[in-house]
């Protein structure tokens, strides 16, 4: 073995300690609700928690409407930007990238003051218009991950060709949108939709700040009042980024093969 | 021909008039829920309550409460990004020019991918689970080694434990950004250094770190933003015993310590500056990188 080869095992095995010893912790600690022997009860007591059920599915529901909006939001425009205004592409690129240098909790502190009860659109007003402000502001924190990954699904298709062999067979916007660009760019949107996905299900700051009881709320009510069960929730929620991750890699490498046979 | 010349812009004006329905809603979507709330804050910070233009709630930061709470924020994120970089490089380092085995490389990178996005309420469980007082560490310590870790000063609800938590995150991103700069170092420098007679240290501070530091200074920035911005995880892990700058935004707006909305403006619009002008190094060093990595 090479002294290189002794470093960077040395740096490998001292970053899987401290990568992993978290995540042994967070499961070991999580199986010892019950005295003396490793038990999944603290998992038992999480799952048929109706809170955790009412909140889990609430969050489900909000990633999944929240990706509804991306798609809607950022397919066409990235489309139209490739097609027709070229020009654009700095500044939706600026405006895309925002979200990732304005920290969230500035963007939920904006919409308290503009859409509050006294406002000219009072979202904070009522049960639907603050779902509707939550909604908008995961569709903003997902911006930058999913325009970035339709927009690099565009550049691999010839949207100029499609369009024009569509438009000769008398589609409209609507239906070439929605029946060749969205398909060509399938994979791309689901990267940027799993991300998605990852993001908003344990998010805290909007929902806590916006009085939405969500999952990531109902987290940090129960690392606040509970022991063990804060554990489970923590495992759940790993394995929730885990699966999201590995199927973007997932639906990448198929993508890879599918051109490549192509 | 003069026919066709006088039906063809017609002929593109609704269509060009539909292009622009396309991407309409994207700006007025982003106008509303993105730059209009933001502007607002930043109007606020210059404006008291009556509506006049001053610098009283900038000035209102100077406190020593708000500014030792910049102050921790700073520290806490510079610390983070200065130690997410270099021990993100070192393992970058390590899975690029160390020989390792392709799979071990894969497997870091696919799980570097997993660990900068768990960050957030998870992770502070994960934390106190693992260093709190009863946790896996702090027992396995005790009761193998006889170390006692909280008697020694130890306390994961502290800067030092909120600092190791965002390592969590902090250096699987770099990691991630810094490896493919890694991988574009050309073989070729190397053998030319070694040619002419460099050795590896001589190698690295005079041809590798050059090219490399627009990147290494730009993620630094990178993950200085990063953790400035990050809120979830440290009230998950503190509650609000350690105010740092978000933490103290975030109970001012939930009106739990003073009801000043001016100065929670001016607490956001500091929080603003410091994350742009971090953005903004590290676009502007990235645009420099990139030169060489074509």
């Amino acid at each position: 073995m090479t002294g290189k080869q002794l470093w960077s095992w040395l740096a490998v095995v001292f970053a899987g300690l401290y990568f992993l010893l978290p995540l042994v912790g967070m499961f070991d600690f999580s199986m010892r609700m019950q005295r003396g022997v490793y038990s999944f009860e603290a998992y038992r007591i999480v799952l048929a928690d109706p809170q955790f059920q009412q909140t889990f599915g609430y969050s489900v529901a909000l990633a999944l409407l929240t990706i509804v909006i991306g798609i809607l939001l950022v397919v066409p425009t990235a489309y139209f930007v490739r097609l027709r205004f070229p020009g654009l592409r700095p500044a939706i690129e600026f405006i895309t990238l925002l979200p990732l240098v304005i920290p969230p909790i500035v963007i939920v502190f904006g919409y308290i003051r503009i859409y509050n009860t006294s406002s000219v659109l009072p979202l904070t007003g009522s049960w639907w218009g603050t779902n509707i402000l939550l909604l908008c502001g995961y569709a903003v924190l997902s911006l930058p991950y999913m325009y970035r990954s339709v927009d690099t699904g565009l550049r691999t298709i010839d949207i100029a060709s499609l369009t024009e062999a569509a438009q000769s067979l008398g589609a409209g916007w609507a239906r070439i949108l929605a029946v060749v660009i969205l398909p060509n760019v399938f994979v791309s949107v689901l990267s940027g939709a799993f991300l998605t996905f990852a993001i908003v299900i344990g998010e805290y700051v909007f929902a806590a700040l916006l009085n939405v009881n969500s999952f990531g709320p109902y987290m940090v009510w129960m690392g606040g009042n509970r022991a063990y069960e804060p554990s489970a929730l923590a495992v759940v929620a790993f394995v929730i980024t885990w699966a999201c991750m590995g199927l973007i890699q997932l639906f990448t490498r198929f993508s890879k093969f599918s051109t490549a046979r192509r | 021909m003069t026919t066709i010349a006088l039906s063809l812009p017609s002929a593109r004006q609704p269509r060009q008039m539909l292009s622009w329905l396309g991407v309409a809603p994207f700006f007025l979507f982003a106008l509303l829920f993105l730059i209009l709330p933001t502007l607002n804050i930043v109007v606020g910070a210059f404006r008291n309550p009556q509506g006049q233009v001053t610098l009283e709630n900038l000035g209102k930061l100077l406190s020593p409460s708000i500014r030792s709470a910049f102050w921790i924020s700073i520290e806490l994120s510079l610390l983070t990004a200065v130690l997410g970089c270099l021990f993100g490089f070192l393992i970058a380092a390590a899975i690029t020019l160390g020989d390792l085995p392709r799979p071990l490389r894969n497997a870091i990178l696919t799980f570097s991918g997993v660990a900068s996005n768990f960050a957030g309420v998870p992770l502070a469980f994960a934390f106190i689970a693992t260093l709190g007082r009863l946790g896996f560490v702090t027992m396995l310590l005790r009761n193998w080694f006889g170390i006692n870790l909280y008697g020694s000063g130890f306390n994961i609800v502290s800067f030092l434990g909120l600092a190791l938590t965002y390592l969590y995150f902090q250096i699987p991103l770099m990691v991630l950004i810094i490896t493919p700069a890694l991988e574009g170092l050309k073989r070729e420098w190397r053998e030319a250094a070694e040619s002419l007679g460099a050795s590896g240290a001589q190698y690295w501070r005079l041809v590798a770190l050059p090219v490399l530091w627009p990147s290494l200074l730009g993620t630094l920035a990178l993950l200085f933003a990063n953790a400035f911005g990050a809120v979830a995880t440290a009230i998950a892990l503190t509650g609000s015993s350690l105010s740092i700058a978000p933490i103290v935004l975030f109970a001012q707006i939930r009106g739990d310590v003073l009801n000043d909305p001016h100065l929670g403006y001016a607490i956001a619009f500091a929080m603003i500056v410091l994350t742009a002008i971090a953005n903004g190094i590290y676009i502007l060093l990235r645009m420099r990188a990139e030169r060489w990595l074509k």
